[in-house]
């Protein structure tokens, strides 16, 4: 790849991702440990005509971000646990109210303030179901400089094309790793654009009628077409609205338009599965160790795979019981109690094979970590 | 050299922190390798023992953290205390002669210099100090060459202190010329 070759933290690496999205507005709160983003495009997005403020908290960080992209701007906040929570509420308005923006949450240990410079990967439910009632999101993820660079494109290109928050999550060890990254020339990766409305001014624009691919064309609010948005359920015009079929229809316009899009959405990485009768499967820092370890086991003639997700959410259920379905033991790698591991137990055929390898005590699992836990459950003892 | 795996351990504000970044980032943007560079964070990072991690290869490298350094650096007694045990047999223990007593004998190489006296007597400043440890260090294990860490110093630092940068680096390398190695690193 040609580009300009970098030595950067994963925080710098998201940065670089979204300017070349084409970020121009930045709403946010400094915490441990993304605070390297906000303090990053406070430099950065002035310099080229953007917009950064920090606010007086997540809840206006949020809101802000929501109110920059009505107007036509990308735009997008940073974050970890504490943060995440905060920005919940307006999470929700921003599904309803159908408003492209990204959200990086860099985990850090929880609940509560938690563990604030220690890794964790606790917050995967929280970005699934963290705002309530029945709902679709994006939440992606990554491992190394370069897939959190790509990663970070990959979501504003989402946000754009599906008119939803999404949500980068990250961890304190990939946040802040330098490594080298390389940032490609302009245009090399294809970025999406803002669906403008072709409608005139002074003709009636109806902001939530969508195109016959079920697209929604936007109108930059402030500018030449006046209409309601709100987080109510609403009609074709953005008011307010009870009407049971009208009600019935936006429900599941919000969540098809992601699942029936599962297969697109879905990012993935996969290593030695055609001969692996152990499969591990994992995502952000924690596939780092997992890689490590299938490398380590491959050398000595183990016919272990591995399965990096980037896409958490919308899980792709049937992808994992496809890839999963000749492997002996399926073991999920992650810094939770098991958040990832039910979710494969209940997509793959005689879930009895599915175990969880993970740890929740602040420290990085480790290679060494993975071995031992496999021996266990492979009964060897360690 | 397959793999190099450092720690460089001190107290906060001595530049151990920095000093990895500039090793790691000279050896990604000069010499094309692969490296990859981690700290501790939390309070210990300003005051108590810190440390900072870096693997140096020429293959990719998956896990980040060092368990068992080739390499140790450490510029005070506590990270002495709390690191020495760490370095896989047969790998480097770099002291600080003014900071650090070494009271144990392990399985790794000891390798004590006077750098932070040598410091003070050539230079007089001891902010530099961190940048003569490099010096040192990349005597001893050819990582890299002196002049991809001046390279990236110039894009680092103001212009005025990269003379002092310079002769503080050139200072670390002679110290550590009787320690030089053919070769330093494993697979």
């Amino acid at each position: 790849m040609t580009g300009t070759l970098k030595f950067v933290q994963g925080n710098e690496a998201c940065v670089e991702g979204a300017l070349y999205a084409g970020l121009q507005f930045f709403a946010g709160y400094p915490i441990t440990p993304s605070t390297e983003i906000a303090e990053t495009l406070a430099s950065k997005l002035p310099q080229i005509g953007g917009k950064f403020i920090q606010m007086e908290d997540e809840i206006a960080s949020m809101c802000a971000i929501i109110g920059a992209s009505l107007t036509g701007s990308k735009s997008m906040t940073a974050t970890s646990g504490p943060g995440f929570s905060l920005m919940q509420e307006a999470l929700g308005y921003a599904i309803m109210a159908e408003i492209p923006c990204v959200i990086a949450n860099v985990q850090r240990g929880g609940p509560s303030t938690g563990l604030p410079t220690k890794v964790a990967q606790g917050d995967v439910m929280q970005a699934r179901w963290g705002t309530h009632g029945d709902h679709a999101i994006v939440v992606l993820t990554a491992s190394n400089n370069q897939d959190v660079f790509n990663i970070t494109i990959e979501a504003f290109n989402v946000a754009e094309t599906y008119r939803t928050p999404v949500i980068l999550l990250f961890d304190e060890v990939v946040a802040h790793m330098r490594e080298r990254l390389t940032v490609p020339e302009k245009n090399e990766i294809p970025l999406v654009e803002r669906l403008q409305t072709s409608v005139k001014e002074g003709v009636d624009y109806h902001p939530y009628l969508p195109r016959e691919d079920g697209r929604l064309p936007m109108s930059d609010f402030g500018g030449v077409h006046r209409y309601n948005v709100t987080g109510l359920y609403h009609d074709m015009w953005g008011f307010p609205t009870a009407t049971p079929a009208i009600v019935d229809g936006l429900i599941h316009h919000l969540t098809d338009k992601i699942r029936n899009n599962v297969h697109v959405i879905t990012k993935f990485k996969e290593y030695y599965l055609e001969d692996s009768s152990t499969v591990l499967i994992s995502y952000g820092s924690a596939a780092r160790s997992a890689l490590h370890h299938v490398l380590n086991r491959r050398k000595r003639g183990e016919n272990i795979g591995l399965i990096e997700l980037q896409t958490l959410w919308p899980f792709h259920g049937e992808l994992i019981r496809e890839k999963c379905k000749n492997a002996r033991l399926i073991v999920v790698v992650e810094m939770n109690l098991g958040q990832l591991y039910r979710q494969v137990k209940m997509a793959v055929d005689r879930p009895e094979r599915v175990f969880l390898a993970n740890r929740v005590d602040g420290v990085f699992i480790t290679p060494t970590d993975i071995k031992n836990m496999l021996r266990l459950i492979q009964g060897r003892g360690v | 050299m397959e793999r190099c795996r450092l720690v460089f351990s001190g107290s906060g504000g001595q530049g151990v922190i920095t000093a990895a970044i500039i090793l790691a980032e000279s050896a990604v943007i000069y010499e094309g390798l692969v490296a990859v560079q981690s700290q501790s964070y939390g309070p210990e990072a300003r005051g108590g023992a810190t440390r900072s991690d870096i693997i140096i290869s020429e293959s990719e490298i998956f896990f980040p953290k060092v368990t068992q350094p080739n390499v140790l650096v450490c510029l005070t007694q506590e990270a002495y205390n709390k690191f020495y045990t760490i370095p896989r047999p047969g790998g480097i223990l770099i002291t600080d002669s003014h900071y650090v007593e070494t009271w144990k004998k392990v399985d790794s190489r000891q390798i004590e210099l006077p750098l932070y006296q040598s410091v003070i007597k050539e230079i007089g400043k001891p902010i530099v100090l961190n940048i003569a440890m490099l010096g040192a260090v990349i005597k001893i294990t050819h990582l890299v060459k002196p002049e991809s860490i001046m390279k990236t110093l110039e894009t680092r630092i103001n212009p005025e202190f990269l003379s002092m940068n310079q002769t503080a680096l050139e200072l670390g390398m002679n110290l550590a010329e009787d320690y030089a190695m053919e070769w330093i690193g494993g697979h």
